[in-house]
């Protein structure tokens, strides 16, 4: 298969808050670099462990989560 | 990348309406990763949907789209692609908007062979309506509907789409987003009807009734459970018992619709001009 969606090497993490539902996906597949705050919604607890494989990204049904590119 | 794919979302309508962990979020972001990859023109790319959760998705796309009724979308879609078969039409159903009210739909479209690209959001339920058992819920699961499991056996989409005449076939899941996307890109590039099941989870009205836990579990069941089509064609059939198939699980070639009916359009024409001389 392609590779749709290639590594980034980047370490620029962005969860956008207001669309992150706190559904625990993203904390699933990424246990290093992702945890969830206070108030249930993903943080990127440990940006500097982040190897740019972006399943956090493809995998985030919110659209919420995007690594190494400026959006919005 | 990431910008190119939310040029084909209404970002304005986000957050969307869907339920936290549910899987029709990631068919959707599979679905605009392909749109990017097929460098589809907005003015050229017609999305219609039926009723039900994963019919909403048409609202979050930035195309010209259709909301239609419920199982009518492949019949709404038809007309849009006979009308103009310039156009580019990709459908969006609901398991229980294609084979339970839109079923007539489904197999004629296939019948026809004619040139559109659908993808069935599979979850197992009618979420939207509360939790009914749809023709494809699994044997024995558990539905407001069926609350001792139920009876019926599902239809295999894949089988019934291939039995049917649909010219693509492929099978993916919300684990396997970038061979989701792949697969929708390939049954967008090919020329006939193309039916791509993609198999996502609905942790509230299935999961939950099902024990099958959070969305995360039922990503992991998705991985568990999904086998890719070459492997799966080398393991015995007790091996296979409970699993399922992805990849691209059929593709042939046959004359498609609106060729047929545009190159029949101009044999009547030159007919009756002959006619018309004589």
């Amino acid at each position: 298969m392609l590779e749709t969606t290639p590594p980034r090497n980047s370490k620029n993490i962005q969860i956008n808050k207001s669309w992150c539902k706190g559904c625990g996906i993203c904390t699933g597949l990424c246990t290093k670099v992702l945890a969830m705050d206070g108030g249930g919604k993903a943080i990127a607890a440990n940006p500097s462990l982040c190897t740019g494989c972006r399943l956090c990204e493809t995998h985030c049904p919110d659209f919420a989560i995007s690594i190494g590119v400026d959006v919005n | 990348m990431q910008n190119k794919v939310n040029k084909y979302l209404r970002s304005e309508m986000l957050p969307h309406i869907w339920c936290p962990g549910c899987g029709n979020g990631i068919v959707l972001g599979a679905l605009t990763r392909a749109f990017g990859l097929l460098d589809c023109d907005q003015d050229n790319t017609v999305v219609v949907s039926g009723i039900g959760c994963s019919s909403r998705a048409s609202g979050y796309l930035d195309f010209s789209t259709l909301h239609t009724t419920h199982g009518r979308a492949l019949a709404f879609a038809t007309g849009i692609k006979l009308a103009r078969p310039e156009l580019k039409v990709f459908v969006i159903m609901g398991d229980g908007d294609s084979t339970g009210i839109g079923g007539n739909h489904f197999i004629h479209a296939a019948r026809r062979n004619i040139d559109l690209t659908a993808i069935i959001f599979n979850n197992s339920i009618y979420g939207m309506t509360g939790g009914q058992s749809s023709p494809l819920s699994p044997l024995n699961s558990k539905a407001t509907t069926a609350p001792q499991g139920t009876l019926e056996r599902p239809f295999d989409l894949p089988e019934l789409a291939r039995a049917a005449g649909a010219t693509y076939v492929a099978r993916g899941t919300t684990y396997h987003a970038n061979m989701l996307t792949q697969l929708i890109k390939n049954g967008a590039d090919h020329k006939g009807f193309s039916v791509v099941e993609a198999i996502t989870a609905c942790p509230i009205s299935y999961g939950r009734r099902n024990k099958m836990g959070n969305g995360y579990d039922m990503l992991l069941w998705q991985k568990e459970h999904g086998i890719p089509v070459e492997r799966a064609r080398k393991l015995e059939p007790s091996e296979m018992e409970g699993k399922f198939a992805i990849g691209e699980l059929h593709k042939s070639d046959a004359p498609e619709f609106t060729d047929i009916y545009e190159r029949f359009i101009d044999e009547k024409q030159i007919n009756h001009r002959e006619a018309k001389k004589a």
